[in-house]
């Protein structure tokens, strides 16, 4: 039962079969079109959202809703004021006196973990600053299992902004769990990924290269995944202005690429991918979007240690 | 006792930090804080020859016993030192210092955007290497090496 009461801070605290577990239950969740199912009522999620966010909130909340439970949130105005005065440790003991499960997204880097060290029920990173996203690369590798039938023995491409985007890192890092054929790290210069997950990768003996134009290696990859440039993260504004739009995905660089090439984004995307690629086979971000729900559903269960019968 | 340790005289009750790698005398002295003002004898050999390091320095302080998180600053700043504790001019007990596994809050995490530099909370860091040193915040993983450790230290 790895899942059970457990907190979810960094991707790297589970295993393939942990994964494993978890992708079954999500195939359930899909197979059984389950929309709604009574197997979390009466528990609470509080969702405390101190940064932005579309997709991992609202997919939280359907997920929760969907298995019967009820949603507090904490957003916007809220958070914000709490931001700039109350202490973040008293606001999780609030959190913690009246949920039974706490998803997080905080831009410092370490608050879902500190959160979890203050709280009794089990603590969910919905994204902390430049650091992690652990459902978000629980959610990728579905997504790739789903589309490529598995994720080992694939080349994969991860194309952006690899310094700062949180999404990039813990799909990096989740696939150092497995054994992808080759990782190409593919970013300007400047954004090259963080000397500490590139470790990680060493040490998981992941055969990767960095380089800067995907043109260079688009024929060989079965799966791209692309993030967008994290303004919001840049400490400086020049150092943004300098990279800006310096990466874009076109249908010309897919003429070399393989018909069966997927890609994935976690979305939102701004212009590193061009529009007209949404309307073909390569597309699969907005599978991968659809695919919150049912893992978060999956995840859910797992944790109050509730089976999808 | 060595030739080097005689070219300052002895001290009767205190710390004698031997070992420490040449020319970093002077940050040991800074990160345990001693201006030179205090009353009490220190005597300082820099660069003197050694059969371990070749050469090193040697920093003698009378009247002070280090307290452990002093000793792991010293650790950190100079990982080959060792430390005598002098009583009545005898050394009563000698050890080498040691990069503790964990770093618990000796230095602040230098990522602005580390939790720790926003709620009062005890940085930590685990031991990744210790030669090179290396060490990893708990909280925002951010990697932190020797240089901004002694950057921290000794201001």
């Amino acid at each position: 039962m790895p899942f059970l009461n457990r907190d979810i801070l960094t991707i790297t605290d589970f295993d393939r079969k942990d994964f494993e577990e978890l992708f079954l239950n999500a195939d359930k969740i899909l197979e059984k079109k389950i929309r709604k199912i009574n197997l979390l009522e009466g528990k609470i999620m509080a969702s405390a959202f101190f940064e932005p966010s579309t997709r991992t909130r609202l997919s939280f909340e359907a997920a929760m809703k969907r298995l019967g439970g009820d949603v507090i949130t904490l957003v916007g105005e809220e958070a914000i004021s709490i931001k700039k005065g109350e202490s973040f440790i008293d606001t999780v003991r609030m959190l913690d006196a009246y949920s039974d499960i706490i998803v997080i997204r905080h831009p410092y880097e370490g608050a879902a973990k500190l959160a979890a060290e203050i709280a009794e029920s089990p603590v969910i990173n919905g994204g902390d600053g430049k650091q992690h996203h652990p459902t978000q690369a629980f959610i990728d590798l579905y997504t790739v299992r789903k589309l490529k039938g598995g994720i080992d023995d694939l080349v994969y491409g991860v194309l952006g902004d690899l310094k700062y985007a949180r999404t990039a890192n813990s799909f990096l890092l989740a696939l150092a769990k497995f054994r992808p054929r080759k990782i190409y790290l593919i970013s300007p210069d400047i954004l090259r990924v963080r000397p500490e997950t590139k470790d990680y990768l060493t040490r998981h003996n992941i055969n990767f290269e960095e380089l800067r134009d995907v043109k260079d290696v688009i024929g060989e990859l079965d799966i791209l995944y692309v993030t967008r440039i994290q303004k919001e993260r840049f400490p400086d504004p020049m150092e943004y202005e300098r990279v800006k739009g310096s990466y874009k995905l076109t249908m010309s660089i897919l003429e070399n690429a393989k018909p069966t090439l997927k890609i994935l984004h976690p979305l939102p995307k701004v212009d590193e991918i061009s529009r007209d690629i949404d309307h073909t086979e390569y597309a699969a971000y907005f599978t991968q979007a659809r695919f919150g729900v049912p893992v978060r559903m999956a995840l859910l269960t797992l944790i109050f240690g509730k089976e999808i019968a | 006792m060595s030739n080097e340790s005689l070219r300052v005289r002895r001290i009767k009750e205190g710390t004698v930090i031997d070992h420490i790698p040449a020319g970093l005398a002077l940050t040991v002295m800074q990160i345990l804080g001693i201006k030179g003002k205090e009353e009490n004898v220190i005597a300082m050999v820099m660069n003197v020859e050694s059969e371990k390091l070749g050469k090193k320095d040697i920093l003698k302080i009378e009247g002070k016993e280090l307290k452990p998180e002093e000793v792991n600053k010293v650790a950190l700043v100079a990982p080959t030192a060792t430390i005598n504790i002098i009583k009545d001019y005898a050394v009563v007990k000698k050890f080498r210092v040691s990069i503790p596994d964990e770093i618990r809050g000796i230095i602040s995490c230098p990522n602005p955007t580390c939790i720790t530099r926003r709620e009062q909370i005890e940085p930590r860091f685990k031991v990744i290497s210790r030669n090179p040193l290396k060490l990893q915040c708990e909280y925002c993983g951010t990697y932190v090496n020797r240089e901004e450790v002694i950057q921290q230290l000794v201001k």
